[in-house]
Protein backbone atom coordinates (compact mmCIF):
# COMPACT_ATOMS: atom_id res chain seq x y z
CA UNK A 1 0.00 0.00 0.00
CA UNK A 2 2.66 2.50 1.05
CA UNK A 3 4.73 1.46 -1.81
CA UNK A 4 2.68 2.48 -4.00
CA UNK A 5 1.56 5.72 -2.53
CA UNK A 6 3.60 7.83 -5.01
CA UNK A 7 1.17 6.87 -7.82
CA UNK A 8 -1.46 9.08 -6.70
CA UNK A 9 0.53 12.98 -7.10
CA UNK A 10 1.97 11.04 -10.47
CA UNK A 11 -1.17 10.08 -11.60
CA UNK A 12 -2.85 13.66 -10.72
CA UNK A 13 0.81 15.84 -12.18
CA UNK A 14 0.18 13.63 -14.99
CA UNK A 15 -3.59 14.75 -15.31
CA UNK A 16 -2.46 18.61 -14.77
CA UNK A 17 0.11 18.02 -17.57
CA UNK A 18 -1.63 16.76 -20.38
CA UNK A 19 -3.78 19.76 -21.14
CA UNK A 20 -1.09 21.91 -21.15
CA UNK A 21 0.57 19.65 -23.57
CA UNK A 22 -1.99 20.25 -25.79
CA UNK A 23 -1.56 23.35 -25.79
CA UNK A 24 2.17 23.44 -26.22
CA UNK A 25 2.00 21.07 -29.10
CA UNK A 26 -0.76 22.73 -31.04
CA UNK A 27 1.53 25.94 -30.91
CA UNK A 28 4.33 23.92 -32.96
CA UNK A 29 1.82 23.03 -35.97
CA UNK A 30 0.46 24.61 -38.53
CA UNK A 31 -3.07 25.54 -39.16
CA UNK A 32 -3.22 22.40 -42.15
CA UNK A 33 -2.14 20.06 -39.36
CA UNK A 34 -4.16 20.79 -36.86
CA UNK A 35 -7.45 21.40 -38.87
CA UNK A 36 -6.32 18.31 -41.23
CA UNK A 37 -5.05 15.52 -39.15
CA UNK A 38 -5.25 14.39 -35.57
CA UNK A 39 -1.40 13.63 -34.14
CA UNK A 40 0.08 13.54 -31.36
CA UNK A 41 2.89 16.10 -31.53
CA UNK A 42 3.84 18.07 -34.40
CA UNK A 43 4.59 16.69 -37.66
CA UNK A 44 5.36 19.91 -39.57
CA UNK A 45 7.03 21.32 -37.08
CA UNK A 46 7.05 25.10 -36.66
CA UNK A 47 7.83 28.16 -35.16
CA UNK A 48 5.98 30.25 -37.29
CA UNK A 49 3.48 30.85 -34.71
CA UNK A 50 5.82 31.98 -32.21
CA UNK A 51 7.47 34.34 -34.38
CA UNK A 52 4.55 36.12 -35.55
CA UNK A 53 3.53 36.71 -31.89
CA UNK A 54 7.19 37.66 -30.87
CA UNK A 55 7.56 40.18 -34.27
CA UNK A 56 4.02 41.76 -34.35
CA UNK A 57 3.70 44.77 -31.22
CA UNK A 58 -0.47 44.50 -31.33
CA UNK A 59 0.21 40.71 -30.01
CA UNK A 60 3.67 41.08 -27.82
CA UNK A 61 2.45 44.46 -26.10
CA UNK A 62 0.02 42.79 -25.13
CA UNK A 63 2.21 41.04 -22.72
CA UNK A 64 4.13 44.38 -21.68
CA UNK A 65 0.90 46.08 -20.67
CA UNK A 66 -0.10 43.00 -18.72
CA UNK A 67 3.10 42.77 -17.15
CA UNK A 68 3.14 46.66 -16.73
CA UNK A 69 -0.39 46.74 -14.69
CA UNK A 70 1.03 43.86 -12.34
CA UNK A 71 3.80 44.96 -11.24
CA UNK A 72 2.15 48.51 -10.44
CA UNK A 73 -0.55 46.83 -8.87
CA UNK A 74 1.76 44.12 -6.70
CA UNK A 75 3.88 47.16 -5.75
CA UNK A 76 0.56 49.39 -4.34
CA UNK A 77 -1.21 46.53 -2.81
CA UNK A 78 1.83 45.36 -1.01
CA UNK A 79 2.73 48.84 -0.18
CA UNK A 80 -0.57 49.81 1.08
CA UNK A 81 -0.91 46.07 3.01
CA UNK A 82 2.24 46.49 5.10
CA UNK A 83 0.90 48.99 7.66
CA UNK A 84 -2.35 47.81 7.86
CA UNK A 85 -1.55 44.39 8.60
CA UNK A 86 0.91 45.90 10.58
CA UNK A 87 -1.78 47.26 12.48
CA UNK A 88 -4.25 44.69 12.54
CA UNK A 89 -1.68 42.16 13.72
CA UNK A 90 -0.40 44.56 17.13
CA UNK A 91 -3.31 46.77 17.91
CA UNK A 92 -6.79 47.11 19.43
CA UNK A 93 -8.56 50.27 17.58
CA UNK A 94 -12.56 50.95 17.10
CA UNK A 95 -13.77 49.17 13.95
CA UNK A 96 -11.11 46.79 13.52
CA UNK A 97 -13.14 43.59 12.92
CA UNK A 98 -15.55 45.07 11.10
CA UNK A 99 -13.14 46.55 8.71
CA UNK A 100 -11.20 43.35 8.44
CA UNK A 101 -14.38 41.36 7.54
CA UNK A 102 -15.03 44.30 5.29
CA UNK A 103 -11.90 43.88 3.40
CA UNK A 104 -12.44 40.17 2.98
CA UNK A 105 -15.97 41.11 1.56
CA UNK A 106 -14.65 42.95 -1.42
CA UNK A 107 -12.25 39.71 -2.05
CA UNK A 108 -15.36 38.24 -2.28
CA UNK A 109 -16.95 40.46 -4.91
CA UNK A 110 -17.58 39.17 -8.63
CA UNK A 111 -15.95 40.93 -10.86
CA UNK A 112 -19.12 40.87 -12.76
CA UNK A 113 -20.87 42.63 -10.33
CA UNK A 114 -18.26 45.69 -10.81
CA UNK A 115 -17.29 45.40 -14.34
CA UNK A 116 -19.97 48.23 -15.90
CA UNK A 117 -19.44 50.57 -12.77
CA UNK A 118 -15.75 50.61 -12.83
CA UNK A 119 -15.54 51.25 -16.91
CA UNK A 120 -18.15 54.02 -15.83
CA UNK A 121 -15.61 55.11 -12.75
CA UNK A 122 -12.40 55.35 -14.23
CA UNK A 123 -13.85 56.72 -17.64
CA UNK A 124 -15.07 59.84 -15.54
CA UNK A 125 -11.56 60.39 -13.71
CA UNK A 126 -10.05 59.87 -17.17
CA UNK A 127 -7.95 56.76 -16.55
CA UNK A 128 -9.66 54.61 -19.07
CA UNK A 129 -7.55 52.39 -21.13
CA UNK A 130 -4.35 53.33 -18.89
CA UNK A 131 -1.87 50.51 -16.81
CA UNK A 132 -2.53 52.55 -13.96
CA UNK A 133 -6.60 52.07 -14.34
CA UNK A 134 -6.26 48.30 -14.38
CA UNK A 135 -3.54 48.01 -11.42
CA UNK A 136 -6.17 50.44 -9.24
CA UNK A 137 -9.13 48.10 -10.05
CA UNK A 138 -6.88 44.93 -9.06
CA UNK A 139 -5.96 46.41 -5.50
CA UNK A 140 -10.24 45.80 -4.74
CA UNK A 141 -9.34 42.44 -4.34
CA UNK A 142 -5.63 41.92 -4.09
CA UNK A 143 -5.64 44.44 -1.22
CA UNK A 144 -7.79 42.26 0.99
CA UNK A 145 -5.61 39.20 0.18
CA UNK A 146 -2.18 40.94 0.95
CA UNK A 147 -3.61 42.38 4.31
CA UNK A 148 -4.35 38.95 5.00
CA UNK A 149 -1.51 37.33 4.59
CA UNK A 150 0.80 39.66 5.63
CA UNK A 151 -1.39 39.72 9.04
CA UNK A 152 -0.86 35.84 9.33
CA UNK A 153 2.85 36.61 8.98
CA UNK A 154 3.31 38.99 11.30
CA UNK A 155 1.00 37.80 13.93
CA UNK A 156 3.86 34.66 14.02
CA UNK A 157 6.32 37.04 15.05
CA UNK A 158 6.02 37.60 18.90
CA UNK A 159 5.88 40.97 20.07
CA UNK A 160 8.75 40.94 22.03
CA UNK A 161 10.77 41.88 19.06
CA UNK A 162 9.22 45.42 18.83
CA UNK A 163 9.32 46.15 22.46
CA UNK A 164 13.30 45.15 22.53
CA UNK A 165 13.65 47.03 19.85
CA UNK A 166 11.85 50.59 21.39
CA UNK A 167 14.27 49.42 24.68
CA UNK A 168 17.17 49.30 22.78
CA UNK A 169 16.14 52.65 21.08
CA UNK A 170 15.05 52.53 17.86
CA UNK A 171 12.09 54.49 16.58
CA UNK A 172 9.43 53.25 15.07
CA UNK A 173 10.11 53.37 11.51
CA UNK A 174 13.21 53.17 11.62
CA UNK A 175 12.03 49.90 13.59
CA UNK A 176 9.66 49.16 11.18
CA UNK A 177 12.59 49.24 8.31
CA UNK A 178 15.25 47.97 9.81
CA UNK A 179 13.85 45.08 11.58
CA UNK A 180 10.41 44.22 11.31
CA UNK A 181 10.46 44.52 7.26
CA UNK A 182 13.11 41.88 7.52
CA UNK A 183 11.97 39.57 9.63
CA UNK A 184 9.04 39.05 7.56
CA UNK A 185 10.42 38.74 4.11
CA UNK A 186 8.93 35.88 3.27
CA UNK A 187 5.62 37.24 3.73
CA UNK A 188 5.86 40.27 2.17
CA UNK A 189 7.55 37.84 -0.87
CA UNK A 190 4.63 35.18 -0.59
CA UNK A 191 1.90 38.28 -0.58
CA UNK A 192 3.29 39.72 -3.61
CA UNK A 193 3.46 36.68 -5.19
CA UNK A 194 -0.09 36.35 -4.84
CA UNK A 195 -1.05 39.97 -5.67
CA UNK A 196 0.93 39.32 -8.88
CA UNK A 197 -1.14 35.82 -9.26
CA UNK A 198 -4.25 37.05 -9.31
CA UNK A 199 -3.80 40.00 -11.10
CA UNK A 200 -2.23 38.06 -13.67
CA UNK A 201 -4.90 35.71 -14.41
CA UNK A 202 -7.78 38.20 -13.90
CA UNK A 203 -9.46 38.81 -17.40
CA UNK A 204 -12.94 40.67 -16.70
CA UNK A 205 -11.78 43.68 -15.03
CA UNK A 206 -8.65 44.13 -17.92
CA UNK A 207 -10.43 43.49 -20.29
CA UNK A 208 -13.11 46.40 -19.65
CA UNK A 209 -11.14 49.16 -18.35
CA UNK A 210 -8.70 48.92 -21.63
CA UNK A 211 -8.58 49.63 -25.11
CA UNK A 212 -5.88 50.29 -27.13
CA UNK A 213 -2.85 51.28 -25.40
CA UNK A 214 -3.13 49.12 -22.40
CA UNK A 215 -4.81 46.12 -23.86
CA UNK A 216 -3.25 42.84 -21.79
CA UNK A 217 -2.21 39.95 -23.58
CA UNK A 218 -5.80 37.95 -22.76
CA UNK A 219 -7.74 40.19 -23.90
CA UNK A 220 -5.84 40.31 -27.59
CA UNK A 221 -6.14 36.53 -27.34
CA UNK A 222 -10.03 36.83 -27.13
CA UNK A 223 -10.26 39.34 -29.66
CA UNK A 224 -8.21 37.08 -31.76
CA UNK A 225 -10.27 34.48 -31.50
CA UNK A 226 -13.38 35.85 -32.75
CA UNK A 227 -12.07 38.31 -35.43
CA UNK A 228 -9.54 36.92 -37.27
CA UNK A 229 -11.21 33.62 -37.82
CA UNK A 230 -10.25 30.80 -35.58
CA UNK A 231 -5.98 30.44 -35.25
CA UNK A 232 -5.91 27.88 -32.74
CA UNK A 233 -2.21 27.78 -33.70
CA UNK A 234 -1.55 31.00 -32.62
CA UNK A 235 -3.51 31.19 -30.19
CA UNK A 236 -2.38 28.05 -28.56
CA UNK A 237 1.00 29.65 -28.63
CA UNK A 238 -0.57 33.42 -27.60
CA UNK A 239 -1.31 31.12 -24.07
CA UNK A 240 1.56 28.95 -23.85
CA UNK A 241 3.83 31.84 -23.28
CA UNK A 242 1.29 33.48 -20.61
CA UNK A 243 2.29 29.88 -18.80
CA UNK A 244 6.05 31.02 -18.52
CA UNK A 245 6.08 34.24 -16.02
CA UNK A 246 3.69 31.96 -13.47
CA UNK A 247 5.82 28.89 -13.78
CA UNK A 248 8.81 31.43 -13.36
CA UNK A 249 7.73 33.31 -10.27
CA UNK A 250 6.48 29.79 -8.38
CA UNK A 251 9.73 28.61 -8.11
CA UNK A 252 11.17 31.48 -6.30
CA UNK A 253 8.08 31.04 -3.72
CA UNK A 254 7.54 27.25 -3.75
CA UNK A 255 9.11 26.83 0.02
CA UNK A 256 6.10 29.34 0.77
CA UNK A 257 3.74 28.88 -1.91
CA UNK A 258 1.45 26.69 0.69
CA UNK A 259 1.67 28.71 4.01
CA UNK A 260 0.40 31.38 1.22
CA UNK A 261 -2.99 29.82 0.63
CA UNK A 262 -3.20 29.36 3.99
CA UNK A 263 -3.33 33.40 3.88
CA UNK A 264 -0.47 32.67 6.72
CA UNK A 265 -2.54 30.62 9.23
CA UNK A 266 -0.36 27.41 9.10
CA UNK B 1 -1.64 37.63 20.63
CA UNK B 2 -2.83 40.42 23.25
CA UNK B 3 -3.33 43.56 21.54
CA UNK B 4 -2.72 46.81 22.85
CA UNK B 5 -5.33 49.25 22.90
CA UNK B 6 -4.09 52.14 20.34
CA UNK B 7 -6.76 54.64 18.16
CA UNK B 8 -3.60 55.78 16.17
CA UNK B 9 -3.56 52.48 14.41
CA UNK B 10 -6.02 54.18 12.21
CA UNK B 11 -3.76 56.27 10.42
CA UNK B 12 -1.90 52.46 9.10
CA UNK B 13 -5.18 51.39 8.23
CA UNK B 14 -6.09 55.04 6.11
CA UNK B 15 -4.38 53.76 2.98
CA UNK B 16 -5.83 50.51 2.26
CA UNK B 17 -8.99 51.86 3.30
CA UNK B 18 -9.18 54.58 0.70
CA UNK B 19 -8.02 52.63 -1.81
CA UNK B 20 -10.83 50.08 -1.68
CA UNK B 21 -13.19 52.52 -0.55
CA UNK B 22 -12.58 54.25 -3.72
CA UNK B 23 -12.93 50.96 -5.53
CA UNK B 24 -15.87 49.09 -3.74
CA UNK B 25 -18.25 51.78 -2.28
CA UNK B 26 -17.91 54.35 -5.70
CA UNK B 27 -19.27 51.18 -7.67
CA UNK B 28 -21.32 49.54 -5.21
CA UNK B 29 -22.98 53.21 -4.36
CA UNK B 30 -23.96 53.00 -8.25
CA UNK B 31 -25.17 49.45 -8.77
CA UNK B 32 -27.33 50.79 -5.86
CA UNK B 33 -28.70 53.63 -7.67
CA UNK B 34 -29.18 52.12 -10.77
CA UNK B 35 -31.29 49.18 -9.14
CA UNK B 36 -33.44 51.74 -7.73
CA UNK B 37 -34.43 53.78 -10.94
CA UNK B 38 -35.81 53.31 -14.58
CA UNK B 39 -34.38 54.98 -17.79
CA UNK B 40 -35.61 54.89 -21.40
CA UNK B 41 -31.98 55.38 -22.52
CA UNK B 42 -31.92 58.99 -22.97
CA UNK B 43 -30.06 59.80 -19.51
CA UNK B 44 -33.27 60.83 -17.50
CA UNK B 45 -33.58 58.51 -14.62
CA UNK B 46 -36.65 57.92 -12.70
CA UNK B 47 -37.41 56.28 -8.96
CA UNK B 48 -38.75 52.74 -9.55
CA UNK B 49 -38.77 51.37 -5.69
CA UNK B 50 -38.12 47.83 -5.46
CA UNK B 51 -39.03 46.98 -8.96
CA UNK B 52 -36.42 46.09 -10.22
CA UNK B 53 -35.56 43.45 -7.29
CA UNK B 54 -39.25 41.93 -7.46
CA UNK B 55 -38.89 41.12 -11.70
CA UNK B 56 -35.50 39.12 -10.39
CA UNK B 57 -36.53 37.56 -7.57
CA UNK B 58 -39.60 36.40 -9.50
CA UNK B 59 -37.80 35.96 -13.11
CA UNK B 60 -37.30 32.57 -14.06
CA UNK B 61 -34.18 32.67 -15.51
CA UNK B 62 -32.76 34.03 -12.60
CA UNK B 63 -33.63 30.99 -10.47
CA UNK B 64 -32.64 28.74 -13.32
CA UNK B 65 -29.07 30.71 -13.04
CA UNK B 66 -28.83 30.55 -9.51
CA UNK B 67 -29.78 26.67 -9.54
CA UNK B 68 -26.81 26.12 -12.17
CA UNK B 69 -24.58 28.03 -9.92
CA UNK B 70 -25.64 26.27 -6.42
CA UNK B 71 -24.96 22.59 -8.44
CA UNK B 72 -21.59 23.75 -10.08
CA UNK B 73 -20.27 25.06 -7.03
CA UNK B 74 -21.77 22.16 -4.53
CA UNK B 75 -20.32 19.52 -7.06
CA UNK B 76 -16.52 21.25 -7.28
CA UNK B 77 -16.58 21.30 -3.47
CA UNK B 78 -17.86 17.69 -3.20
CA UNK B 79 -15.55 16.26 -5.47
CA UNK B 80 -12.53 19.33 -5.07
CA UNK B 81 -11.58 18.85 -1.29
CA UNK B 82 -11.10 15.18 -0.56
CA UNK B 83 -9.39 14.29 -3.71
CA UNK B 84 -7.47 17.53 -2.58
CA UNK B 85 -6.80 16.09 0.66
CA UNK B 86 -5.99 12.63 -0.57
CA UNK B 87 -3.34 13.61 -2.89
CA UNK B 88 -1.80 15.85 0.15
CA UNK B 89 -1.76 12.48 1.77
CA UNK B 90 -0.18 11.02 -0.65
CA UNK B 91 2.53 13.31 -1.42
CA UNK B 92 6.04 12.99 0.13
CA UNK B 93 7.03 15.31 3.06
CA UNK B 94 11.08 14.92 2.38
CA UNK B 95 13.34 15.33 -0.28
CA UNK B 96 13.98 16.10 -3.92
CA UNK B 97 9.91 15.94 -4.87
CA UNK B 98 8.68 17.82 -2.94
CA UNK B 99 9.81 20.87 -4.47
CA UNK B 100 9.20 19.42 -8.01
CA UNK B 101 4.90 18.39 -6.28
CA UNK B 102 4.74 21.63 -5.37
CA UNK B 103 6.02 23.75 -8.27
CA UNK B 104 3.89 21.52 -10.91
CA UNK B 105 0.95 21.11 -9.06
CA UNK B 106 0.08 25.33 -8.29
CA UNK B 107 1.26 25.73 -12.32
CA UNK B 108 -2.52 25.75 -13.13
CA UNK B 109 -3.39 27.99 -10.61
CA UNK B 110 -0.75 30.75 -12.63
CA UNK B 111 -2.50 30.55 -16.05
CA UNK B 112 -4.62 33.61 -16.86
CA UNK B 113 -8.15 32.38 -16.66
CA UNK B 114 -9.05 32.83 -20.57
CA UNK B 115 -6.11 30.69 -21.39
CA UNK B 116 -7.63 27.67 -19.61
CA UNK B 117 -10.71 28.26 -20.89
CA UNK B 118 -9.58 28.22 -24.57
CA UNK B 119 -6.46 25.42 -23.40
CA UNK B 120 -9.61 23.08 -22.22
CA UNK B 121 -11.62 24.07 -25.10
CA UNK B 122 -8.60 22.90 -27.35
CA UNK B 123 -8.31 20.05 -25.15
CA UNK B 124 -11.88 18.72 -25.11
CA UNK B 125 -12.97 19.48 -28.68
CA UNK B 126 -14.04 16.06 -30.35
CA UNK B 127 -12.17 16.43 -33.56
CA UNK B 128 -8.63 18.13 -32.87
CA UNK B 129 -8.86 17.61 -28.84
CA UNK B 130 -7.07 14.72 -26.92
CA UNK B 131 -10.15 14.31 -24.35
CA UNK B 132 -12.58 14.61 -27.08
CA UNK B 133 -10.65 11.94 -29.66
CA UNK B 134 -9.86 9.76 -26.54
CA UNK B 135 -13.67 9.62 -25.34
CA UNK B 136 -15.21 9.44 -28.24
CA UNK B 137 -12.73 6.49 -29.18
CA UNK B 138 -13.64 4.53 -26.16
CA UNK B 139 -17.55 4.20 -26.98
CA UNK B 140 -18.73 7.94 -25.28
CA UNK B 141 -20.89 10.07 -27.57
CA UNK B 142 -19.31 13.47 -26.59
CA UNK B 143 -19.81 17.01 -27.74
CA UNK B 144 -19.23 19.41 -25.51
CA UNK B 145 -20.80 22.28 -27.86
CA UNK B 146 -23.63 20.24 -28.35
CA UNK B 147 -24.49 18.07 -25.46
CA UNK B 148 -25.42 19.92 -22.36
CA UNK B 149 -24.32 16.46 -20.42
CA UNK B 150 -20.80 16.62 -21.82
CA UNK B 151 -20.63 20.67 -21.58
CA UNK B 152 -21.52 20.13 -17.32
CA UNK B 153 -18.76 17.43 -17.27
CA UNK B 154 -15.86 19.29 -19.30
CA UNK B 155 -16.78 22.57 -16.69
CA UNK B 156 -16.73 20.31 -13.68
CA UNK B 157 -13.55 18.13 -15.20
CA UNK B 158 -11.73 22.12 -16.00
CA UNK B 159 -12.48 23.32 -12.64
CA UNK B 160 -10.94 20.30 -10.86
CA UNK B 161 -7.73 20.26 -13.25
CA UNK B 162 -8.03 24.31 -12.24
CA UNK B 163 -8.26 24.53 -8.50
CA UNK B 164 -7.47 21.02 -6.45
CA UNK B 165 -3.81 22.23 -6.34
CA UNK B 166 -5.53 24.55 -3.95
CA UNK B 167 -6.98 22.34 -1.54
CA UNK B 168 -3.75 19.93 -1.91
CA UNK B 169 -1.21 22.81 -1.25
CA UNK B 170 -3.47 23.94 1.65
CA UNK B 171 -3.91 20.60 3.02
CA UNK B 172 -0.35 20.05 2.52
CA UNK B 173 0.80 22.85 4.23
CA UNK B 174 -1.56 21.85 7.07
CA UNK B 175 0.40 18.05 7.38
CA UNK B 176 3.85 19.83 7.75
CA UNK B 177 2.78 21.63 10.56
CA UNK B 178 1.64 18.61 12.53
CA UNK B 179 4.67 17.98 14.81
CA UNK B 180 6.39 14.89 14.92
CA UNK B 181 6.09 14.39 18.37
CA UNK B 182 2.25 13.53 17.55
CA UNK B 183 2.99 10.33 15.08
CA UNK B 184 5.63 9.43 17.42
CA UNK B 185 3.00 9.21 20.34
CA UNK B 186 0.37 7.59 17.84
CA UNK B 187 3.02 4.85 16.91
CA UNK B 188 3.43 3.80 20.63
CA UNK B 189 0.11 3.32 20.99
CA UNK B 190 -0.37 1.34 17.62
CA UNK B 191 -2.62 3.32 16.50
CA UNK B 192 -3.42 2.21 12.64
CA UNK B 193 -3.57 5.10 9.52
CA UNK B 194 -7.20 5.27 9.70
CA UNK B 195 -7.42 6.41 13.34
CA UNK B 196 -4.01 8.74 13.10
CA UNK B 197 -6.36 10.08 10.01
CA UNK B 198 -8.95 10.40 12.07
CA UNK B 199 -8.03 11.62 15.77
CA UNK B 200 -4.42 13.40 14.40
CA UNK B 201 -4.54 14.73 10.95
CA UNK B 202 -8.11 15.72 10.44
CA UNK B 203 -8.48 17.98 13.34
CA UNK B 204 -4.99 19.17 12.58
CA UNK B 205 -6.51 20.42 9.11
CA UNK B 206 -9.77 22.09 10.33
CA UNK B 207 -8.17 25.34 9.68
CA UNK B 208 -6.73 24.95 6.95
CA UNK B 209 -9.99 22.82 5.04
CA UNK B 210 -11.81 26.08 6.30
CA UNK B 211 -10.57 28.42 4.45
CA UNK B 212 -9.93 26.31 1.24
CA UNK B 213 -13.77 25.32 1.53
CA UNK B 214 -13.90 29.45 1.80
CA UNK B 215 -11.91 30.32 -0.86
CA UNK B 216 -13.36 27.46 -3.07
CA UNK B 217 -16.83 28.58 -2.31
CA UNK B 218 -16.22 32.53 -2.99
CA UNK B 219 -14.27 31.83 -6.27
CA UNK B 220 -16.68 29.30 -8.43
CA UNK B 221 -19.30 31.45 -7.61
CA UNK B 222 -17.56 34.15 -9.09
CA UNK B 223 -16.36 32.39 -11.66
CA UNK B 224 -17.18 33.84 -15.19
CA UNK B 225 -14.04 33.83 -17.53
CA UNK B 226 -13.39 30.10 -17.57
CA UNK B 227 -16.80 29.08 -18.42
CA UNK B 228 -17.37 31.94 -20.64
CA UNK B 229 -14.54 31.02 -23.06
CA UNK B 230 -15.04 27.35 -22.56
CA UNK B 231 -18.39 26.68 -23.62
CA UNK B 232 -19.91 30.60 -23.45
CA UNK B 233 -22.86 29.48 -21.33
CA UNK B 234 -24.00 26.73 -23.86
CA UNK B 235 -25.12 24.81 -25.59
CA UNK B 236 -28.30 27.04 -25.02
CA UNK B 237 -28.22 27.67 -21.62
CA UNK B 238 -26.79 24.77 -19.51
CA UNK B 239 -24.23 26.03 -18.70
CA UNK B 240 -25.05 29.81 -17.98
CA UNK B 241 -23.90 30.52 -14.37
CA UNK B 242 -24.64 33.55 -12.43
CA UNK B 243 -21.70 35.77 -13.56
CA UNK B 244 -22.30 34.87 -17.35
CA UNK B 245 -25.92 35.52 -17.26
CA UNK B 246 -25.08 39.05 -15.39
CA UNK B 247 -22.52 40.14 -17.72
CA UNK B 248 -25.10 39.19 -20.63
CA UNK B 249 -27.57 41.11 -19.02
CA UNK B 250 -25.69 44.10 -18.00
CA UNK B 251 -23.17 44.55 -20.72
CA UNK B 252 -24.97 42.62 -23.85
CA UNK B 253 -28.34 43.96 -23.09
CA UNK B 254 -27.52 46.75 -21.38
CA UNK B 255 -30.48 46.51 -19.02
CA UNK B 256 -28.96 48.52 -16.32
CA UNK B 257 -32.00 48.35 -13.58
CA UNK B 258 -32.04 44.50 -13.28
CA UNK B 259 -28.71 43.74 -14.10
CA UNK B 260 -28.12 46.12 -11.10
CA UNK B 261 -30.81 44.22 -8.68
CA UNK B 262 -29.23 41.07 -9.80
CA UNK B 263 -25.90 41.75 -9.26
CA UNK B 264 -26.90 43.56 -5.53
CA UNK B 265 -28.92 39.82 -4.57
CA UNK B 266 -26.12 37.47 -6.42
CA UNK B 267 -23.49 39.60 -4.29
CA UNK B 268 -25.55 39.22 -0.78
CA UNK B 269 -25.84 35.55 -1.47
CA UNK B 270 -22.31 34.95 -1.65
CA UNK B 271 -21.65 37.69 1.61
CA UNK B 272 -24.40 35.70 3.80
CA UNK B 273 -22.21 32.16 3.07
CA UNK B 274 -19.02 33.56 3.44
CA UNK B 275 -19.99 34.88 6.58
CA UNK B 276 -20.92 31.96 7.84
CA UNK B 277 -18.00 29.91 6.97
CA UNK B 278 -15.59 33.22 8.25
CA UNK B 279 -17.71 32.95 11.52
CA UNK B 280 -16.69 29.25 11.38
CA UNK B 281 -13.11 29.74 10.75
CA UNK B 282 -12.72 32.63 13.21
CA UNK B 283 -14.42 30.17 15.99
CA UNK B 284 -11.72 28.05 15.11
CA UNK B 285 -8.99 30.03 15.51
CA UNK B 286 -10.26 31.36 19.08
CA UNK B 287 -10.22 27.82 20.38
CA UNK B 288 -6.84 27.25 19.36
Amino acid sequence: MTRFRFLVPTLYILFLMLPIYWLVNMSFKTTNEILGTFTLWPVEFTFENYEKILTDPTWYMGYVNSLIYVSINTVLSVGAALPAAYAFSRYRFVGDKHLFFWLLTNRMAPAAVFALPFFQLYSAVGLFDTHLAVALAHTLFNIPLAVWILEGFMSGVPKELDETAYVDGYSFGRFFVKIFIPTIAAGIGVAAFFCFMFSWVELLLAKTLTAVDAKPIAATMTRTASTSGYELGLLAAAGSLTIIPGAFVIYFVRNYIAKGFALGRV
Amino acid sequence: MNKTENQKAWLFVLPVVLLVAFNAIIPLMTVVNYSVQETFGDNTFFWSGVMWFEQVLRSERFHDALGRQLFFTFMILVIEVPLGVAIALAMPRKGPWVSVCLVLMALPLLIPWNVVGAMWNIFALPDIGLLGRMLNGMGFDYNFTRQPFSAWFTLILMDVWHWTSLVVLLTYAGLVSIPDAYYQAAKIDGARSWAILRYIQLPKLKRVLTIAILLRFMDSFNIYTEPFVLTGGGPGNATTLLSIDLVKIALGQFDLGPAAAMSLVYFLIILLLSWIFYTLMMRNEAQQ
